[in-house]
């Protein structure tokens, strides 16, 4: 394992790898973060650092390998926050991981995901190339968009050493309504109703036991009136506020639901196919938390991988194993091994320094 | 040679989609910007997907270059064509496939125009929020390959943050399809790749795109001011109250007096800056925003400052504002539009520097921006019926590129690098970064035949 703590480091880790190259952050993802074999883990926890803070700009730069903690509460010191409400930051997850794996949380309904505020990134390519794309400024179109081809490429086209975000002002009060709508079809049902409201909400989860619930956001004056308002879209509705409410989020956000010795997949998909794929599976055996408006799923699984993949594919879906045994990423119907994506590969890492797609 | 290209072209297609005629393929010469012009071999029209994947084998196979152009409003060139190559014009492949409202998703085909868009989507209380200034004309596939923004970039993001999913066909004829119907993906973002590509990637077919509930309430206020620094001011207040518009727009006197006698959008014409923010979204929730952006602007140094009232009086404002281009085609016989950032602290000086090179050049430059994201549109004014001045507008708009990213920004936020911006690349990149980009676009397009010439230095590619 290699430890590089500066850009020059990794650059002389690269040079130094004898096997193919597994990039590693806090560790949080194991199934993506364990070496499955030989390979030569790039350990990032030690390239940790803020480069550059401009609150007026609402932007700064990180070191890849810089904890979402710390960066959560530099920008928290200013109002600030990162709206995409990045997982697993208790827990020690980097931002460097976190854009790699391309995880949001469940805030990403409201104003996008890693995806949508990253706006400059630096990476160390294969033939130990110092190489950056995209700009520091919060709007910028010059060159290819290889900021946003590194988010959730798993470390597969070079080793992110440094990322500029862009971030908004912090919403300063939550609360939250609650329905049960009885099934997950009831569910998705009320979901794909909710999500034409002008009511802008910041969050909108379901389960699998048919509970729904929407999260705002703002200023605190405004608050109570707009949960009452929300609370008339459907009987039953029960609002939640305060430290329960918060607790509630983190919880999901956390994965603090996942049982020990479960594997965690995230699959994406759209409202209409949750009954579906729901179905598919039992309590027993596994977890399902549906977020963003019914647009992923995350499945806690005790079952094998292999089984797991079979049901996606089934499904015609496609998921990604972030939590588990590290022998596989990508599972079930994968769109990322395209005819494209084998070029970008062939570009960016002719001589196969990192793991293949 | 050729020649059997375009017996093969039009053994694939009816008379009217084959244009060959000089007189036919004048339209297609030159794009938004007008200073540039070449003329195409030949202008296809496909009218089905199935037409547009056989025309790009078809080159692939002789090795022709072409041009995918939409409506042609590229203000960086990106739709110039090759001479010894096509243009591929997609108006025609204007079909909505499908709109899924309750998913809030809509499938189109990439020669639908951008606000046709938003109005398939208006009956279900839905929008299409990407909206540059000639939405009304362009299509989404130029937005697609050029990652438009639009005035209201700041609070929603640009094309790039919209798309889902893209349908395409690369330059060698696969064709592949990239994200899908989710809001989620997992694996690299290769959509995120495709969008703002330039062309150079091949052309999108199809696209998904996300719709978003139309804000229920919009507060729109135009304050003038003495001065664009107490103008700039006043944005940079703004901004680090925590309030969140969903535009904030400057123009400058020049600017103003144009969109005056051109459109008569209300605006003071005395004023040294007219500032325009626009709060959107849930009613309860702007209104408590307007009090403090009311306590804010009263305070920030404006002379007048003026509420739409209603939807009449809000569109006339954003009429003026998206009308300012055409004013300033009609004070002077030509123009250049550079849209280079800065980060927001520097726009005073920014300011103040384009200003000096304006006086130091001779040459009068019209500012008008999308203040809140610091990103600048100074319209170079010229007169190209006089010698020399073309070179000497196109000197001036570089200097203040290059000021741009000497302060820390970027050559281009929303027009593309194209064929104008193109000399200007490595200001910004090093030539390892450009390297990687050219090492992409050759394993995509090894024949080099997919909008060549635009983005790379015309010292790194062959030129057109």
């Amino acid at each position: 394992m290699l430890e590089p703590k500066s850009v020059i480091e990794v650059q002389e880790a690269v040079n130094t790898a004898s096997t193919t190259m597994l990039i590693r952050g806090g560790g949080t993802k194991t199934a993506l973060s364990t070496s499955r074999g030989n390979e030569t883990v790039i350990d990032l926890s030690n390239l940790s650092g803020i480069l550059e803070y401009r609150p007026e700009e609402f932007t700064f730069t990180a070191l890849s390998g810089t904890s979402l903690k710390n960066i959560t509460e530099m920008l928290s010191e200013n109002g600030q926050w990162l709206p995409f409400d990045p997982p697993m930051a208790k827990i020690g997850a980097t931002i460097g991981g976190t854009l790699a794996t391309g995880l949001s949380g469940p805030g990403r309904y409201r104003f996008g995901g890693a995806r949508d505020f990253v706006l400059g990134v630096g990476w160390v390519s294969g033939a130990g190339e110092i190489l950056s794309g995209g700009a520091q400024v919060v709007k910028n179109v010059a060159g290819f968009d290889f900021p946003k081809l590194m988010i959730g490429s798993l470390g597969r086209f070079g080793i992110i050493s440094e990322i500029t975000l862009k971030v908004f002002p912090k919403m300063n009060s939550f609360g939250t309504v609650e329905w049960d709508c009885g099934d997950i079809d009831g569910a998705v049902g009320f979901v794909k109703e909710m999500t034409r409201t002008p009511i802008d909400l910041f969050a909108l989860d379901l389960e699998s036991n048919g509970i729904v619930r929407a999260r705002l956001g703002g200023l605190s004056t405004t608050l109570n009136n707009r949960l009452a308002r929300l609370s008339e879209y459907r009987e039953g509705a029960k609002i939640i506020l305060g430290d329960v409410e918060l607790n509630l989020w983190e919880h999901l956000r956390e994965f603090l639901w996942l049982p020990d010795d479960y594997s965690l997949i995230k699959v994406p998909i759209t409202p209409d196919l949750i009954p579906q794929l729901d179905t598919c599976f039992t309590d027993g055996q596994s977890h399902r938390k549906y977020s963003v408006g019914g647009n992923v799923a995350w499945i806690g699984w005790s079952g094998t991988a292999q089984e797991i993949d079979t049901i996606l594919s089934g499904l015609g879906l496609g998921g990604l194993l972030i939590i588990g045994s590290p022998e596989t990423s990508w599972i079930g119907t994968s769109s990322t091994i395209t005819i494209f994506a084998e070029k970008v590969k062939r570009a960016f890492d002719p001589e196969g320094r990192f793991l293949p797609l | 040679m050729f020649a059997d290209f375009v017996d093969e072209l039009s053994k694939m297609l009816a008379g009217d989609q084959l244009l060959t005629a000089k007189s036919e393929l004048i339209p297609y010469e030159s794009d938004g910007l007008t200073a540039f012009k070449a003329l195409p071999r030949a202008v296809v029209l496909p009218e089905q997907q199935s037409e547009v994947v056989d025309i790009v084998q078809l080159c692939n196979r002789y090795s022709v270059p072409f041009v995918a152009r939409g409506s042609g409003t590229s203000l960086s060139g990106g739709s110039l064509p090759n001479t010894d190559g096509i243009v591929i014009g997609l108006n025609r492949l204007n079909r909505i496939l499908s709109l899924d409202a309750e998913q809030r998703i809509a499938v189109v085909e990439s020669g639908v125009i951008n606000k046709n868009v938003s109005d398939a989507a208006h009956p279900y209380g839905l929008y299409y929020a990407p909206d540059p200034s000639s939405q009304t004309v362009c299509t989404i596939g130029g937005n697609v390959a050029f990652n438009s923004g639009g005035a209201h970039c700041l609070k929603y993001g640009m094309t790039s943050n919209h798309v889902m999913g893209i349908k395409a066909v690369l330059p060698d004829g696969n064709l592949v399809e990239l994200g899908g119907s989710s809001l989620e993906n997992v694996g690299p973002d290769l959509v995120g790749l495709f969008v703002g590509s330039e062309g150079l990637f091949g052309i999108a077919l199809e696209i998904t795109l996300r719709l978003l509930p139309i804000p229920e309430a919009y507060r729109t206020v135009l304050a003038a001011y003495p001065s664009m620094e107490l103008a700039g001011d006043a944005v940079a207040a703004v901004v680090a109250s925590g309030l969140l518009p969903g535009a904030m727009e400057i123009m400058d006197n020049l600017t103003v007096r144009a969109v005056e006698e051109s459109v008569k959008a209300g605006y003071p014409i005395d004023a040294g800056a007219v500032l325009i923010v626009e709060l959107e979204g849930e009613a309860s929730a702007v209104e408590e925003e307007f009090g403090n952006l009311q306590e804010i602007i009263s305070k920030s140094g404006a002379y007048n400052v003026r509420s739409a009232r209603n939807e009449t009086e809000r569109n006339l404002i954003w009429k003026g504002r998206k009308g300012a281009f055409g004013a300033l085609g009609k004070i002077s016989p030509a123009y250049i539009v550079q849209d280079g950032v800065v980060p927001r602290n520097q726009l005073g000086a920014a300011l103040a520097e384009i200003d000096s090179l304006s006086q130091e050049y001779g040459v009068r430059v019209a500012n008008v921006f999308h203040a809140g994201d610091g990103n600048l549109h100074p319209n170079v004014l010229f007169d190209n019926r006089e010698d020399g001045m073309l070179e000497k507008a196109e000197a001036l708009a570089s200097e203040i590129v290059k000021m741009c990213v000497r302060r820390g920004g970027a050559i281009t936020g929303e027009h593309g690098v194209g064929m104008e911006k193109r000399h200007l690349m490595t200001d910004m990149f090093s030539d390892q970064d450009i390297n990687q980009m050219l090492k992409l676009t050759n394993e995509i397009d090894p024949k080099g035949i997919a909008n060549s010439g635009k983005m790379f230095p015309a010292d790194r590619v062959p030129g057109i």
